[in-house]
């Protein structure tokens, strides 16, 4: 396949390389990155760009890799009236996302009762196969929480009122009305709010090294203060809820593509026109699964902050444990960009890819608008994790997009092969970081071995830029699923 | 006698399968089997809890993405882990499955729990007639 850069760390694919290519396809990447991409992105990000209204260009960040339907780091952007929605471009864990809690406690204090904590943690948010939540809701109720996102659980007394300013869109999206989502996906989601999942879902105990930090000033701004301090990080979605919705509107796009006389290259790619009934049925219906998933990771914070209480001896309000932010990285929206010239509304998909909005959005909470959004990216459990900011560049260039996270080279099967959990686990212990798993093989599959390495991938998106390195955060204590 | 194996290297961030059978309920089962060997050690699930599964698709293929897929759901529904299966497959114009498939409670005491399932992808789908059965193909989403 024909690939050139048309500007530094910008490779494009021109539409005269597939049949039914509507527009150019290009990947953002340094050399070494690019070299080394999976056959699968460049297919895949090919068969994106195939897609009814796609517009300008079809996108995958730096840490893409073979997904499904999508390349994971995928981004694509929809004209209203002539572009197409597709479940293949946002991922079956719809709003699978990151939020990073901060603290006012040093590693100091911390290390002495870290096994205590990690235990606590681990008891409190429930992880692994099938797992459930402390919550019992029946249909009705979960109904309205899914409706409703984070401030539902805010006021079901699961956290602080202050902690919606700090999420994305504030953990709400209005246009979610759950009359369009299926009896089966009600059942299958509605005890399992606040629990992690499985996979690479985790949550993790993080300390800001001096060495670390990039720019104090926008660190500072985030509420990351001083050398040492001690945050949270959680990576989790919309659980089984948010995969049956997903699952439930596979099937219904294929049956109706046909009547919109859509074809696709990959069945995973099933779409209907954003305006048709399938495709507002589904829209309004993965919001559902969206504001599931902030509420998910509210109901989660409030938990940790619970065994933070009960290990620390003092309140969460002492122990400054605030909401540094909220992202979503499997979602679609609607924004508006300067296309010819004019302003326009577009449906972005991103699948893999964060919203990266710039300094001076007013879709940013006022305490971060000057320096742009928090950005979360999640690493592997053993190199660590980066909070980014955002660009104006980003708006310019991605849709407002970057990157989730480091993403996998090898497959789980193979990682499997390799390494062998309970080693690593006392591997990681002599390191420093204590894990503590519902699974081994589970562990094993997300050594750090099996992901780019993150930092490679960061320094693409900050050299690129868009977004701009803040601090990267170091794992001292992990639960994995 | 059928076999079905994981496969690398083919979805790097999920995990794959392929199954061989002599006849499409062996194929089923098989692939049933598959899907939760990927979730759980399949020895240490005692089969003393039965659910029913009743479906129907409009092509072969789609019956068998129904069926995982319907077992995924069940796996949420109760919290239930399953180890052994079985189908009757019909065609009358649609094509119908009953089945039944026995497990028990998710336990982690018990049961050595592996990745959680989160749904069965069309991502290089393939149910096939062979000269010598059946073939399938399945790309999970963990």
């Amino acid at each position: 396949m024909k690939i050139s850069e048309v500007e530094p760390c910008i490779w494009e694919i021109p539409p005269t390389e597939k049949p039914g290519m509507r527009v150019p396809a290009r990947i953002l990447a340094t050399k070494e990155l690019i070299d080394t991409m999976d056959e699968g992105v460049f297919n895949q990000v090919t068969n994106v760009a195939c897609l009814p209204g796609i517009v300008k260009y079809a996108l995958c960040m730096p840490d893409g890799h073979w997904g499904y339907g999508f390349p994971i780091g995928g981004v694509a952007a929809f004209d209203l009236k002539e572009g197409v929605i597709s479940p293949g471009g946002i991922g079956f864990d719809i709003n699978c996302g990151m939020r990073l809690l901060r603290t006012n406690l040093v590693l100091e204090e911390v290390e002495p009762v870290l096994e205590k904590l990690i235990d606590t943690l681990f008891y409190l948010v429930p992880a692994g196969v099938g797992c459930k939540g402390f919550l019992k809701l029946n249909k009705k109720e979960f109904a309205e929480a899914v409706k409703e996102g984070a401030p539902w659980a805010i006021r079901k007394g699961y956290g602080w009122p202050e902690d919606v300013q700090y999420i994305e869109q504030g953990g709400s999206l209005p246009e979610a009305n759950p009359e369009k989502v299926s009896e089966k996906a009600l059942g299958r989601g509605m005890e399992q709010l606040g629990t992690l999942g499985s996979g690479n879902h985790y949550l993790e105990v993080q300390v800001v090294k001096e060495e670390n930090v990039f720019d104090w000033e926008t660190a500072q701004k985030f509420g990351i203060e001083f050398p040492n301090q001690i945050v949270v990080m959680i990576h989790c979605g919309s659980r089984g809820f948010g995969h049956q919705v997903a699952t439930d509107y596979l099937r219904v796009f294929e049956k109706a593509m046909p009547k919109y006389g859509i074809t696709v290259i990959d069945r995973e790619l099933g779409c209907a026109p954003f305006g048709s009934p399938e495709g507002q049925d589904y829209h309004q219906a993965m919001l559902c699964a969206a504001n599931a998933a902030f509420a998910n990771r509210q109901v989660i914070i409030h938990r940790i902050r619970e065994a933070f209480e009960k290990v620390l001896g003092k309140s969460a309000e002492e122990l400054g444990m605030h909401t540094v932010y909220d992202v979503a990285h499997n979602i679609a929206k609607i924004e508006e960009y300067e296309i010819n010239g004019k302003p326009k509304k577009l449906l972005v998909h991103r699948k893999g890819a964060t919203r990266s909005f710039g300094p001076g959005d007013a879709d940013i909470c006022p305490a971060y608008r000057e320096v742009g959004q928090p950005v979360i990216v999640g690493g592997s459990m053993e190199t660590g994790s980066y909070l980014l900011a955002g660009t104006k560049r980003a708006h310019e260039l991605t849709f407002g997009s970057t990157l989730h996270g480091s993403g996998r080279t090898m497959s789980r099967t193979a990682a499997k092969k390799k390494v062998q959990g309970r080693a690593l686990q006392e591997d990681m212990r002599r390191r420093g970081i204590l894990v503590k798993t519902v699974s081994y093989a589970g562990l094993a599959e997300e050594a750090g071995m099996a992901y780019k390495d993150i930092a490679t991938v960061v320094e693409a998106v900050h050299q690129i830029g868009i977004s701009r390195k803040v601090a990267r955060l170091k794992p001292i204590g992990n639960i994995k699923g | 006698m059928g076999r079905y194996e994981f496969i690398p290297g083919v979805a790097i961030a999920d995990l794959a399968f392929e199954v061989e059978a002599e006849t499409l309920e062996e194929l089923f089962t098989l692939s049933a089997r598959a899907l939760f060997e990927a979730m759980v050690e399949l020895k240490d699930v005692r089969p003393v809890e039965e659910v029913k599964i009743s479906l129907s698709a409009e092509k072969l293929d789609n019956l068998l993405f129904d069926y995982l897929a319907e077992l995924v759901y069940q796996k949420d529904l109760e919290a239930r882990v399953f180890s052994e299966f079985e189908v009757s497959i019909s065609e009358n114009g649609n094509f119908k499955l009953e089945g039944k498939a026995k497990g028990e409670k998710i336990d982690p005491a018990k049961q050595e729990l592996k990745t959680d399932v989160k749904a069965i992808t069309y991502h290089l789908f393939k149910l096939e007639k062979r000269d010598k059965g059946y073939y399938a193909r399945v790309v999970l989403d963990t």
